[in-house]
C-alpha cells in the first residue's frame, strides 16, 4: 500500500472498529476474548496492516525456493499427491504383514511400521520387562527372522517403508538392509525412512535407552553411513508429534522440534561431516490438530524457519539441504472416548490442515483410538478420510491456496517468531541436550499441558462430545483386542531360535560390535553382521548397554 | 490440622505417555494433596515398595499400551502381600470397558478413561480414601 491508501485504509478501519463497538452494547460477542487451541489471543479481524511487514519474496515467494513457506516442491500436489501411509502393526509378524498387505491392496502408498514396546527399548519377548506388552502397541520384532516374515512377499524395492523406531533404529535398519539383500534389492535401492529421533524420546515419548551423548553418536554414525551406503533413505524424522501430543502448543511444537533439529546438525558437524552431505535426507514429522487456520500457519512457518536457520546459521548451499519434507499424523490427543464417530470429522478437518500445510505424507488416525487400536474397517475409513480430501475437494489444485490470506500470513510470522524466541533460549541454555537434561523444555510443555486441561475443566474450551452435548451412550463394541499368547508364541520361536542358530558366530559378532562400541568407528557394518547371525534385538541392545550405559529421566511434574 | 491425602502417581511397564499422569499429578496437588510421582517404567515390585515407602493412601496409576491387565491385578496382589490392602487403588488410561468390569473384579477401585475431568478423580479419592 501506498501512502494515501494506507491512510484511506486506516479510515475504513476507523469507521469498522466504531461500528462493531455500538453494537457490542447490544449484542455482546460470544467470549470477551478469542483464542487458538493454542491459547494464542485471535483478533476479530485480520487487514492488509497486518502483513505490512512481509516482503513478498523475502518472506512469502514461491513454491519450491527458498525460504519454502509455500511449499517444496513447485506444483505441490498437482504433480504427486501426498504418500498415504498409515501407521500400523501389532501383535507377530505374520498379523502385520496381512494388514500390510491389506493397506497396499486399499491403495495406501508407502509402509508405516508400528513396533511393540519391548523391541522400542531394546527388549527381547522373554525379557521380564516385557512381561504383557508384546505385540500390544505395535509388532514384536526379536530378530531377524521375525523381520522376514514382516516383509514377507513385499518388495522392498517398490514400497517406501517408515519405521517408528528410535533408541534401536540403527538395529531394525541393519535388519531392513539384511531383509533387502536376501530379496536381492541392494542397499542404494531402499526407500524409507527411520524415526531416530532421540532428544524427542527424553522430552515426550519416553522409549529412551542409552544416555544422550552415545545417543546423539549412534544418530551420527547412521548419517554417515546412510549418505554413503543407503542415499535414498531419511535418515531421521525429527518429530513435533510426540511433543503436541505431550500438550505443548503449536509455536512450541516448532521450536522444540527444530532446536532438536539443530542439536542434530550440530552433532553431525562436529563428527566431521559436510553439512550437504547429509542434510537433504532430514525429514520432519509434525501434528495436526482441530484449529485448522493455525496450524496451516504453523506448517509454513516451520517451514520457512527451517530454510533460513539451515542457510542462515548452517551455510547450508544445496537447497535441498534447506527445504523441511515433513510427515504429519492427525492429532490422537485430540480423539475422544466419547461419541467416536465425532473423531472421524475431526480427523477430517485435521486432514485438511496437513494438506493445506504442504504434508508430504500423511497418517489419518481412526475412530476408536481413544479406546484401542484400530479395527480393519475404522482405519479403512480413515484411509478414506485422505482420499476424498484429495480427490474430491478441491483443495489439491492449486498450490497453497490459503497464502496471502491476512490470518493466515499474519499467523505464519507470529508462530516462526515464537518458535525463535524458544530456540534462542534454548541456545542459551548450550542447546538442546542440555535444555533437556535440565528439564526446560518438559516444564514448558507440561505447563501449556495443565493450562489446557483447565480451560476444559472450566468450560473454556469446548470438547463436542465431552463437555458439552455429552449423551449416555453404551460401550463400544468390536474393539480390536490383542491376546496375550502373542508372548508366549514370540517367547517360543526365540527359544527355537536360540537353538538353530550357529551361536559361536553370533558371540564372534556381538564381540566385534563391542569393540566397535568402545572405540570410534561406525556402529552400522557391525550391527548389521550381528544381525545376519540372528543376534536378537535385546542381545545387541544388550551389548551397547553394557559399554553406553542407560539413561535416568529426571522426573517432572 | 489433619494431614492431607497422601497419593504415589505411578506409571507401569515400558508405556511412555505421561501426559495424563503429569496432569492428575498437578491436578490432585492442586486439591490439596500431596503427591509422589513415579516416573516411567516402573515393575509392579518397584511402585509397591513405593507406596509402602512412601505411606500413601492411595495408588493411582496410568496406562496406555495395552498391558493394563497383565500388570494391575499383579500390583493389587503384591499391596495385599505387603499388608497394604487398605490403600485406594485407581487406575486411568486408554482401557477398553470390557476390560474395566474385569479390573474392578481385581481390586482396582475406578478406572478413569480419556475425557474424564479431573475433579471427578479428586471426588472419588475424597470421598473413598481410608484415613
Amino acid at each position: 500500500m501506498n501512502k494515501e491508501q494506507r491512510q484511506a485504509f486506516q479510515e475504513v478501519m476507523e469507521k469498522y472498529d466504531e461500528r462493531v463497538e455500538r453494537n457490542l452494547t447490544r449484542f455482546p460477542e460470544r467470549r470477551s476474548v478469542f483464542y487458538t487451541a493454542s491459547k494464542a489471543e485471535v483478533n476479530r479481524l485480520y487487514t492488509p496492516l497486518d502483513v505490512e511487514e512481509l516482503d513478498v519474496i523475502e518472506d512469502i515467494g514461491v513454491p519450491g525456493s527458498y525460504p519454502f513457506t509455500r511449499g517444496v516442491q513447485p506444483n505441490m500436489y498437482r504433480g504427486r499427491l501426498w504418500t498415504m501411509r498409515m501407521y500400523a502393526g501389532f501383535a507377530t509378524a505374520e498379523e502385520s504383514n496381512k494388514r500390510y498387505k491389506f493397506l497396499l491392496d486399499q491403495g495406501q502408498s508407502g509402509l508405516s511400521v508400528a513396533f511393540d514396546l519391548p523391541t522400542q527399548i531394546g527388549y527381547d519377548s522373554d525379557h521380564v520387562l516385557a512381561e504383557g506388552e508384546v505385540g500390544k502397541v505395535g509388532v514384536a520384532i526379536d530378530s531377524l527372522k521375525d523381520m522376514e516374515t514382516l516383509f514377507d512377499g513385499i518388495p522392498l524395492d517398490k514400497v517406501s517403508t517408515s519405521m517408528t523406531i528410535n533408541a534401536p533404529a540403527s538395529i531394525l535398519l541393519a535388519m531392513y538392509i539384511a531383509v533387502g539383500e536376501k530379496q536381492g534389492v541392494p542397499k542404494a535401492k531402499l526407500r524409507g525412512t527411520i524415526q531416530n529421533d532421540i532428544l524427542k524420546e527424553y522430552i515426550a515419548r519416553g522409549t529412551y535407552i542409552f544416555p544422550t551423548d552415545p545417543s546423539m553418536r549412534l544418530i551420527t554414525d547412521i548419517f554417515a553411513y546412510c549418505s554413503k551406503e543407503v542415499p535414498s533413505w531419511n535418515t531421521i524424522s525429527i518429530s513435533g508429534y510426540h511433543i503436541r501430543e505431550a500438550g505443548s502448543t503449536a509455536a512450541q511444537e516448532v521450536g522444540f522440534t527444530l532446536a532438536d533439529g539443530i542439536a542434530y546438525v550440530e552433532a553431525a558437524l562436529e563428527a566431521g561431516l559436510e553439512i550437504d552431505s547429509f542434510a537433504p535426507r532430514l525429514s520432519f514429522f509434525f501434528n495436526a490438530h482441530n484449529d485448522l487456520l493455525e496450524e496451516v500457519a504453523k506448517f509454513r512457518a516451520a517451514r520457512r524457519l527451517w530454510a533460513r536457520i539451515m542457510k542462515e546459521r548452517f551455510g547450508a548451499k544445496d537447497p535441498k539441504s534447506m527445504m523441511m519434507k515433513f510427515h504429519t499424523q492427525t492429532g490422537g490427543s485430540t480423539l475422544t472416548a466419547q461419541q467416536t464417530e465425532n473423531n472421524i470429522v475431526r480427523v477430517a478437518i485435521q486432514t485438511l490442515a496437513a494438506v493445506l500445510g504442504g504434508t508430504q505424507s500423511l497418517h489419518t488416525n481412526s475412530k476408536d483410538e481413544a479406546l484401542a487400536l484400530p479395527t480393519e474397517e475404522s482405519v479403512q475409513t480413515a484411509l478414506r478420510t485422505q482420499q476424498i480430501v484429495a480427490y474430491e475437494s478441491g483443495v489439491t489444485n492449486t498450490v497453497d491456496p490459503l497464502a496471502g490470506s491476512y490470518y493466515i500470513e499474519a499467523k505464519t510470522k507470529e508462530i516462526e517468531d515464537e518458535a525463535m524466541d524458544y530456540i534462542q533460549r534454548i541456545d542459551d541454555m548450550g542447546g538442546a541436550p542440555r535444555a533437556i537434561d535440565a528439564g526446560f523444555i518438559q516444564r514448558e510443555i507440561m505447563d501449556a499441558a495443565y493450562r489446557y486441561q483447565v480451560d476444559i475443566e472450566k468450560g473454556d474450551n469446548i470438547v463436542v462430545g465431552v463437555n458439552k452435548y455429552h449423551v449416555d451412550e453404551p460401550s463400544p463394541k468390536g474393539l480390536l483386542r490383542v491376546d496375550l499368547s502373542v508372548g508366549e508364541s514370540q517367547k517360543a520361536k526365540l527359544k527355537a531360535l536360540r537353538e538353530e542358530r550357529d551361536n559361536e558366530a553370533v558371540d564372534a559378532a556381538l564381540e566385534k560390535l563391542r569393540v566397535v562400541c568402545q572405540g570410534d568407528e561406525n556402529v552400522m557394518p557391525a550391527i548389521i553382521e550381528a544381525v545376519k547371525t540372528y543376534a536378537t534385538l535385546g542381545e545387541i541392545a544388550d551389548v551397547m548397554r553394557d559399554v553406553f550405559g542407560e539413561y535416568q529421566q529426571s522426573v517432572i511434574i | 490440622m489433619e494431614r492431607p491425602i497422601r497419593v504415589l502417581v505411578a506409571k507401569p511397564g515400558l508405556d511412555g505417555h505421561d501426559r495424563g499422569a503429569k496432569v492428575i499429578a498437578r491436578a490432585l496437588r492442586d486439591a490439596g494433596m500431596e503427591v509422589i510421582y513415579t516416573g516411567l517404567r516402573q515393575t509392579p515390585e518397584q511402585i509397591v515398595a513405593a507406596a509402602v515407602q512412601e505411606d500413601v493412601e492411595v495408588v493411582a496409576v496410568s496406562i496406555l499400551s495395552g498391558a493394563h491387565a497383565t500388570l494391575l491385578p499383579r500390583i493389587k496382589s503384591l499391596l495385599k502381600e505387603e499388608g497394604a490392602d487398605d490403600m485406594l487403588f485407581v487406575a486411568g488410561g486408554v482401557i477398553p470397558d470390557e476390560d474395566i468390569v474385569f479390573l474392578k473384579e481385581n481390586g482396582v477401585a475406578a478406572v478413569f478413561t480419556p475425557g474424564t475431568p479431573t475433579t471427578e478423580a479428586v471426588s472419588f479419592i475424597k470421598e473413598n480414601v481410608k484415613k
